[in-house]
């Protein structure tokens, strides 16, 4: 069953990011666009090797300055744009303001971030790069992709049991 | 075609990590969508199993961009596998090679340890602590956190957001405990 109005609201303080606020409808077709985005960003996963097990063990035991680079470079790149995007009000393509959330802290952010952390560095792989690794033939991270999603959906089942 | 030779080599963090921020002006841009990939770990739970739980009885249509978007990162790695694959062996770190032999972990090539990370080895304890349980703790502990790698510490970040800080330092304390204290373990199983 779905609704077409998400009125949980608890729900999308803790995870704004996964509402699409846009009022536009569109065709199927117009997501090609994502894929295209997905599939520069999944190059780059594996071309900068951020993906490899390897470079985040190193990033963990700190032999590497690699990965640091990488998402310390991503965040200011990030974060410039984020700044210019608001500075001159820049519109989507179309024609639509760019909404921002401010996030809300909660104790998921860190109970849920240490078990992340651990299953990161374990797996070396997080939700964006099993897909990417999928992609090079490692086929049996599937099963990983599969429990993530039993991980997930464990969650959603606990979730009014759990410190918030 | 020396180019695509340059390409081919390992992308130093100078040019991944912008590439990697761009993304974020880029999904916003193209349809005010932030970047985030956790995410559709839960819209695959409210597209096929939501089982009446609140938390997946959403319109998870209207997030079908981000299944795109993984679908391309999917794609992305097939090219970047077959196309422009690295000609050279992997290099890492000294330490990191001696401390893996001492686990047996002796054939580096690729993103993964194939001795660890194979269907063969899936039913071993290591090798399901690994791969399964590893999963298990990513989907709960990135949605329990309100987001993952992306959607924390690339895109939260970027805006600024101090939650976001919090998640991004306890994504870390909990790697550098499973890599250094927990990991050892795991490996000489």
């Amino acid at each position: 069953m779905t609704t077409n109005n998400n009125t949980d609201f608890e729900t999308r303080s803790l995870d704004t990011m996964c509402v699409n606020e846009s009022q536009l409808q569109h065709k199927w077709y117009h997501n090609i666009k994502y894929l295209v985005v997905g599939v520069l960003f999944g190059i780059t996963f594996i071309k900068a090797e951020i993906i490899s097990w390897y470079r985040i063990q190193e990033m963990f035991r700190f032999q590497s300055f690699h990965m640091y680079g990488v998402i310390g470079s991503a965040v200011i790149v990030g974060a410039i744009s984020v700044f210019l995007i608001k500075k001159f009000n820049i519109k989507t393509i179309y024609g639509e303001n760019i909404e921002f959330h401010d996030k809300t802290f909660n104790k998921g952010q860190i109970i849920g971030g240490l078990i992340f952390g651990l299953g990161w560095a374990i797996t070396g792989a997080c939700p964006g790069p099993i897909f990417a690794q999928i992609g090079t033939g490692a086929t049996v991270m599937i099963v990983t992709l599969l429990f993530a999603i039993l991980g997930t959906w464990v969650y959603g089942y606990l979730r009014n049991k759990l410190p918030h | 075609m020396e180019i695509i030779e340059l390409i081919k080599q390992p992308w130093p963090w100078y040019i991944a990590g912008p590439l990697v921020g761009l993304t974020v002006p880029a999904l916003l841009i193209l349809g005010n969508k932030h970047f985030g990939i956790s995410a559709n770990l839960r819209h695959a739970c409210a597209a096929c199993i939501p089982a009446n739980i609140p938390f997946f009885k959403y319109d998870w249509k209207k997030e079908i961009w981000n299944q795109f978007f993984v679908l391309g990162i999917l794609l992305g790695g097939v090219i970047a596998f077959s196309l422009l694959t690295n000609p050279n062996p992997i290099q890492i770190n000294e330490d990191l090679s001696k401390e893996l032999a001492t686990y047996g972990i002796t054939s580096i090539n690729g993103m993964l340890p194939e001795q660890i990370f194979s269907w063969e080895s899936l039913l071993t304890l290591k090798g399901f602590l690994m791969m399964v349980v590893g999963g298990f703790m990513i989907g709960f502990g990135s949605r329990y956190a309100g987001g993952c790698t992306s959607g924390h510490a690339i895109s939260g970040l970027s805006n600024l957001q101090v939650p976001s800080l919090i998640a991004t330092i306890c994504f870390f304390i909990g790697g550098l405990i499973m890599a250094n204290i927990i990991l050892p373990y795991i490996l000489s199983l």
